[in-house]
């Protein structure tokens, strides 16, 4: 099951790649499981369990950490967001 | 089209006008027009145990001592945005504002890339019947465009380049909207 993973702001430059495209372990099943997954790598990709109140979206829609992911997701990690 | 994310600057007034043009209902167009700002004074004050954060040798008053502990000037600004998402979080709250309030017209505008102290950065005109949908629904959407679409700022200041934290009180000011608060 491949997914397409972004990352934005603080974030992107902290991982230091802005997307990748992943076979998910059987095991990661959802936004927060996906999460702890990446941050586990170590190093930069720590930044993943450190960042407060880090957002995700799945397909372009904010979501929470139990939402489930499918095969063919974009799915985006980025801080709280600071526009206007 | 009603929203729209771009490098390029936008014309006031000829937005402000075009959400009346051609038609004789509309009673009032209401607009917020954000800009980049170079001090940040004292919203961000540093703690007194900052390292080279200096009181001034007569600083005696409060405001000599909080314009000490000021923030760097912000010299420029980059805007960052998810391409998409972003488009498509305007158009939700667009949506919710139209149908919240009777609104005839609806313009957003959020630039991205480099600015500088002085550019506007963000747009929001309503246009409606009566000025209490046309102020309510404009202040709405500007609450909701800084909880919720995926923009992102890094401040340069002298010294260096630093992404701007989520304020808690834009998630209040968005609060206030929340069923039930109005």
């Amino acid at each position: 099951m491949e997914v397409k993973i972004l990352f934005f702001a603080g974030l992107r430059e902290a991982i230091g790649a802005g997307s990748e495209s992943l076979a998910l372990p059987a095991n990661v099943a959802t936004v927060g499981a996906l999460r702890d997954h990446l941050a586990a790598r170590g190093e930069a990709w720590s930044v993943l369990a450190t960042t407060k109140n880090l957002r995700a979206a799945v397909n372009q829609q904010m979501v929470d950490a139990d939402t489930s992911i499918k095969a063919g997701d974009e799915i985006a990690f980025f801080p709280p967001v600071t526009g206007g | 089209m009603s929203v729209s994310v771009q490098e390029a600057d936008f014309d006031v007034g000829a937005e402000i006008a075009a959400l009346s043009a051609g038609r004789d209902d509309v009673g009032a167009v209401a607009s917020f027009v954000g800009l980049v700002r170079a001090d940040k004074s004292v919203e961000k004050v540093m703690p007194p145990t900052q390292p080279g954060a200096v009181c001034p040798a007569d600083g005696g008053g409060e405001m000599a001592i909080a314009d000490s502990h000021a923030a760097p000037a912000v010299q420029a600004m980059t805007l960052e945005h998810y391409p998409g998402m972003t488009e498509k979080a305007l158009d939700a709250i667009v949506a919710e504002a139209r149908g919240r309030w009777d609104v005839f017209g609806v313009r957003v505008i959020h630039r991205v890339g480099r600015l500088l102290p002085g550019d506007r950065i963000v747009f929001v005109a309503v246009a409606s019947a009566h000025r209490g949908d046309a102020f309510a629904a404009c202040e709405f959407i500007m609450d909701y465009l800084k909880t919720r679409a995926p923009f992102w700022k890094k401040e340069e200041t002298p010294a260096g380049g630093h992404w701007v934290d989520a304020r808690e009180s834009d998630d209040q000011a968005a609060e206030r909207w929340a069923p039930g608060k109005e």
